[in-house]
């Protein structure tokens, strides 16, 4: 079973519907219990990291997504979700994220040109940096659709794959058994299906 | 390097996708799940579903097609028609969709993009505009084209993204439906206007008609059209593969 993590951030139709769709049990839930019983773990998050930071704070869910991760299940950061995992954000001042990946997520303004358009929107290829399990049926050059307008910096260690948007701008990263995608894969078609398929395979480590 | 988007357009009334004034029947795709699935499997890079019913029963019809869709369709899914409130921003988010096009509703209260694009974020609100060219001017019309709003184009568009809008569907009265490309001019001129991503619609008739249209409007992002999908003329892997050929970034 994957749960699906509820803090009151974004909406959770398409991607609770992409795992179902790949016959996987998915669970939106806020329970602690049942973080504790599921599988693996998804982070998602539309919206300001300040606020969803501190919405997965109140609710005592930061902590569990950070024991589960120490634990070794698998834990998947999507989007915003993403970015929560590293240690901290300069949007809109500075905030402070899980800690499970070392970096710091930092506005594309001012990073590409400025004839781009800023939010990142769109379809864009992923270059591979480094073999990751979530690649497992998907290839180099693959399109995935961006939403964004901050991109995670100094985590160099930890990149799968980045997107050529006027810069290199991190896509995918990993760190053990914590994972992290910029983009959306429940709105890529079959190369997100694809990504999510490989995460559901993953297994807890420890 | 981002791509640039081939959109379809399916406009549903009372849960079917609606065939225009003098087109043949649609037949075993006028389904709007089967319609977007095909589309989907072809390399769309999103779709756009249109509600043009009236009755609240069409209304409830539209939401489970779109919750259906939602269900088996994983690209991103845009949500127009009847939209006047962020009521009706929530109900179409609940069932799948991921942006919100707004029209009259926009005109009628140009809160709407303001708000919406408070709750919702930029991302999610995308303003939708019907041109006509009248004494030379670009005017914005109103109830699907039928009506003239007084408000002159490029200014409405500036003063809608300020508010919050993220992205422009911009709809060519001039050229729809006549099949001979699109508006190249208005679509530059809107394209100076504002830096947000622009959407051109009305007028392809062709594979031609979107190769100009990259090539003519190159700050262009998608190309938006709906009969010329739905009746086969205009096939999407073979357009595709023309703008690859062509040197334009495109998703395979």
């Amino acid at each position: 079973m994957t749960a699906i993590v509820d803090y009151g951030v974004g909406n959770l139709f398409s991607l609770c519907s992409s795992l179902r769709f790949l016959g996987e049990n998915a669970v939106v839930t806020s329970d602690i219990g049942t973080m504790n019983s599921a599988d693996r773990i998804i982070l998602p998050g539309v919206g300001a990291f300040g606020d969803a930071a501190q919405k997965l704070r109140s609710g005592g869910l930061a902590n569990t997504v950070v024991e589960l991760a120490s634990a070794g299940k698998p834990v998947l950061g999507i989007c915003l979700g993403m970015q929560l995992l590293f240690e901290k954000s300069l949007e809109f001042g500075e905030h402070d994220g899980l800690g499970l990946i070392p970096g710091t997520v930092i506005p594309l303004y001012g990073k590409i040109d400025e004839c781009l358009k800023i939010p990142h929107i769109g379809w864009n290829a992923l270059e591979f940096k480094k073999p990751s399990v979530l690649f497992k049926y998907i290839k180099n050059g693959d399109h995935v659709y961006f939403v964004h307008s901050y991109y995670a910096s100094d985590c160099e260690p930890y990149i799968t794959s980045v997107s050529e948007y006027g810069a290199d701008v991190t896509a995918s990263v990993e760190r053990g058994n914590v994972y992290g995608c910029q983009f959306h894969p429940e709105k890529s078609g079959r190369v997100g299906l694809a990504i999510l398929k490989a995460f559901t395979e993953t297994e807890q480590t420890k | 390097m981002i791509t640039k988007r081939i959109i379809p357009c399916l406009d549903v009334k009372d849960g079917r996708v609606v065939k225009g004034v003098n087109f043949k029947s649609l037949g075993d795709v006028d389904s709007p799940v089967a319609l977007a699935k095909r589309y989907s499997e072809c390399g769309a890079d999103e779709l756009v579903f249109y509600d043009i019913t009236a009755s609240a029963e069409g209304r409830a019809l539209f939401t489970d097609i779109l919750c259906e869709t939602a269900k088996s369709v994983f690209i991103p899914l845009t949500v127009g028609g009847g939209i006047n409130t962020v009521n009706d921003f929530d109900r179409v988010l609940k069932c799948g969709a991921d942006k919100v096009s707004v029209n009259s509703g926009a005109i009628r209260d140009p809160s709407l993009v303001y708000e919406a694009a408070k709750l919702y974020g930029s991302q999610c609100v995308v303003l939708s505009c019907d041109i006509m060219r009248q004494n030379g001017k670009f005017c914005v019309f109103s109830k699907g084209g039928r009506e003239s709003t007084g408000l002159e184009a490029i200014e409405w568009i500036k003063r809608c993204v300020g508010s919050g809008a993220g992205e422009v569907v911009v709809n060519s009265i001039d050229t729809d439906g006549v099949k001979r490309g699109f508006d190249i001019e208005l679509l530059n001129a809107v394209c100076s206007a504002v830096s947000v991503p622009v959407i051109a619609s009305g007028g392809a008739g062709c594979i031609e008609d979107f190769i100009d249209l990259f090539k003519q409007v190159p700050d262009i992002d998608a190309g938006l059209a709906a009969s010329v999908f739905h009746f086969k003329e205009v096939d999407i892997g073979e357009l595709k593969r023309e703008m690859y050929k062509n040197g334009i970034p495109v998703r395979m």
